[in-house]
């Protein structure tokens, strides 16, 4: 029997199924391999010191702004907001927003969780001393910088305006830019909740 | 002052051993060197600029500006892939290089021929064009931008290729040996061309950033600046750093090698004839 032919067929089916195997397509920017896993030692809104650890098995959204922001980091987060609760109901509570306020100074943990409370019950408010902050930006390759203050105090904080989404082991996965519509953030964020879970 | 600016932003033991070597093989084979043969004083502290300048921009708190303001970043590659390297090839390190190379070519045996091959291919006149015009346009491509500052594996495969590919380019056109000495160094009208050729690419890529009305290196916005700066001057200021001095560069690099090939001016070798052979 001439063995070329079931050969053939078999090693095309391989490298179709190498082709349609991984039929994940994302809208936001993939970042496997380019960041390292999800790592912080940052105290949360209720003074509590949290690691990353501690919210394993989560998909966890981190997003780095403050308080005062004006505009990028409330229509940031309103936009999460939105894209988790249009999620499948039992895939909401597998997703959990992080916002890191880079703004220690004016940001006391009190304040942090009213603001966050104001968006989400699930979303966690953090933050550091600037140090600890700065450390934690350099891993994700950010960074963040103040405005000169005027007369009354108030400045402007540059910071990153992407949120970097981590599956439930904290490997980096995505990165959610600003361009991006609520409607493609709760399908990247239900196709990875999905793949999770299974 | 705050000397803390000179520390590395992200530190690199491998970069700053690789510069203490090459500061080091300096050192001694100038030592070794007989008076004759030294590189002068201007020589050998043009030298010394050109490699301190690309240590400054890859370890010092410059780095940390370089990776979080796109025109920072043009001017650390404006001096990876011009400034630096072209220091270092006019301080004419020949009379170092034949020193090491005597000491090294030895011990390398049967590793000194594929090294030997490589590095004639790589300064193939057109190779050598390509590869500096075109790493200039695969790091500012914007999806391969976009990933090279979010690795940072990746960041740092790009500045090294730059530093190297600067010294291979610069040191091909400001060989100090005439090409009518020696038949391996490029002759004078070759090395006009391909400043030429590869000053009008970058002109071009240099002005399509200066013109172009949307964001075309995004993820300075995404990852955040070191200050707050609006992101068209940012990439305005970019643009023109990637468009005028490399251009200059180009111009001055013309310059140098005219008034060398004037210097260099003999009369043309005589043709062998038969007659001339059998006289």
């Amino acid at each position: 029997m001439n063995w070329t032919k079931p050969l053939m067929i078999a090693g095309l089916a391989l490298l179709l199924a190498g082709c349609f195997g991984s039929d994940q397509s994302w809208h936001a920017k993939e970042i496997d391999g380019l960041m390292p896993d999800l790592q912080f030692t940052l105290i949360r809104s209720d003074g509590e010191t949290v690691k990353a650890d501690d919210y394993r098995g989560q998909i966890r959204l981190l997003f780095f702004g403050f308080t005062n922001c004006p505009d990028v980091c409330p229509a940031t987060m309103a936009r999460l907001n939105r894209a988790i609760k249009a999620m499948p109901e039992d895939l909401q509570a597998d997703v959990t927003p992080l916002f890191v306020s880079v703004d220690p100074e004016r940001d006391t943990p009190e304040a942090l969780g009213k603001y966050v409370s104001f968006f989400n019950d699930r979303t966690v408010g953090l933050t550091a001393d600037e140090p600890a902050l700065r450390d934690l930006a350099k891993r994700y390759r950010t960074t963040f910088g103040y405005d000169e203050a005027d007369e009354r105090g108030n400045y402007n904080v540059s910071h990153s305006s992407a949120v970097y989404v981590f599956d439930g082991e904290g490997e980096a996965r995505l990165l959610l830019r600003p361009g991006l519509t609520t409607e493609q953030i709760t399908r990247d964020l239900t196709q990875l909740a999905r793949s999770t879970r299974a | 002052m705050n000397w803390s600016v000179l520390l590395p932003y992200d530190f690199s033991p491998l970069t700053v051993l690789a510069y203490l070597l090459v500061a080091a093989g300096y050192i001694v084979a100038f030592r070794a060197l007989p008076h004759g043969e030294r590189p002068g004083p201007v020589r050998v502290f043009a030298f010394f600029l050109g490699l301190g300048l690309c240590y400054a921009v890859m370890q010092t708190r410059f780095d940390y500006y370089a990776q979080y303001m796109f025109f920072i970043h043009r001017g650390q590659h404006l001096i990876l892939h011009h400034l630096g390297p072209v220091l270092i090839a006019l301080s004419n390190p020949l009379p170092i290089l034949r020193f090491w190379h005597q000491r090294i070519a030895p011990e390398l045996g049967a590793w000194a021929i594929p090294l030997r091959w490589a590095y004639n291919t790589l300064q193939q006149p057109l190779i050598a064009a390509f590869l500096f015009a075109g790493l200039v346009y695969f790091w500012l491509w914007p999806p391969i931008h976009f990933d090279a500052m979010l690795s940072r594996n990746l960041y740092w495969v790009m500045n090294w290729s730059m530093l190297l590919d600067g010294l291979l380019f610069w040191w091909l056109i400001f060989d100090p040996r005439s090409p009518h000495d020696d038949p391996l160094s490029l002759g004078y009208g070759k090395r006009i061309l391909l400043l030429v050729l590869v000053g009008v690419p970058q002109m071009v890529l240099g002005a399509w950033i200066v013109f172009n009305r949307g964001m075309v290196y995004d993820v300075y916005e995404v990852c955040g600046r070191a200050w707050p700066m609006s992101p068209e001057d940012d990439q305005l200021i970019g643009g023109i750093l990637t468009w005028i001095p490399p251009a200059m560069m180009s111009i001055i690099g013309i310059l140098i090698i005219l008034s060398r090939a004037m210097k260099d001016d003999r009369p043309k070798p005589q043709p062998q004839t038969l007659e001339g052979a059998t006289r």
